[in-house]
């Protein structure tokens, strides 16, 4: 897949069929985690200031290490983001994502990851670019059919 | 129903929607007046189309203090490449491969 060009702003916006709740839990949860963010392993405690871990499957490595800056469940949830999976990305500063979750008519609910403050760190922004469409299109599948995307 | 791929197909089916996608996969955040700047349109028929790209879930708007821009989101289109596009490409691959053996079964 070609990457965007880097983007110091980056929005991903989803509809899924599920509700607010569901849909914190299937980014908060570990259990949910593995099955759509490339088989990653979340660990927080979600409080404000508490550190926010992305472990590779079997822990065999660390790939994204933050911090929680804002967490109201189940509508907003605010980190900052550094990829430890490259060493290029490694070493650029830290960057945020904010996951907006809201209630649509129908059942639906409303999923915006914005992914800022990438002014400083262009590799972070182009490795994330094509990443975060494959995890939000994986959440959705998994939330509605219950099953992760194949392949 | 924003979710129906129906809306994303249409939106894509129009050359002036498909460029103003591809001038926000240069440079994203773009407001009203930037992506008009190039095409020989009026401003109303700019707005008609990010309209639907709007409603399809292709660019979505945020508020910078006065300023509304327009970001691109890529999320449909994925889904609709896992959705469909995987799908086939699968049964393509397969065919294939039945014809591979069908082939050297009767050679």
């Amino acid at each position: 897949m070609t990457t965007m060009t880097e983007q110091a702003t980056q929005v991903y916006s989803v509809f899924i069929r599920a509700t607010p709740e569901q849909v914190w839990d299937a980014i908060t949860k570990p259990e949910f985690t593995t099955r759509y963010f490339y088989g990653s392993e979340l660990e927080s405690t979600f409080e404000p200031g508490a550190s926010y871990k992305q472990w590779a499957p079997e822990r065999e490595k660390l790939w994204v290490e933050g911090e929680v800056v804002e967490s109201d469940e189940p509508r907003r949830l605010t980190h900052t983001w550094r990829s430890l999976f490259d060493e290029d990305s490694s070493a650029e500063p830290p960057s945020r994502v904010t996951w907006e979750i809201e209630p649509q008519d129908g059942g639906v609910t409303k999923l915006t990851v914005v992914h800022d403050q990438l002014e400083a760190s262009p590799k972070t922004a182009a490795s994330v670019a094509g990443g975060w469409s494959y995890v939000l299109s994986g959440l959705k599948t998994l939330l509605e059919t219950g099953k992760p995307l194949q392949g | 129903m924003k979710t129906d791929d129906d809306l994303v197909f249409r939106a894509l089916a129009d050359p002036t929607r498909r460029h103003l996608l591809d001038r926000l996969y240069e440079r994203d955040g773009r407001t009203l007046t930037e992506l008009e700047s190039d095409l020989e349109m009026t401003r109303f028929g700019v707005m008609k189309h990010l309209r639907l790209l709007e409603e399809a879930g292709l660019v979505v708007t945020r508020r910078d203090g006065r300023q509304k821009l327009h970001y691109l989101n890529p999320v449909p289109i994925r889904l609709i490449h896992d959705r469909w596009i995987d799908k086939y490409r699968e049964r393509q691959v397969s065919a294939l491969a039945d014809l591979k053996s069908e082939l050297e079964e009767t050679a």
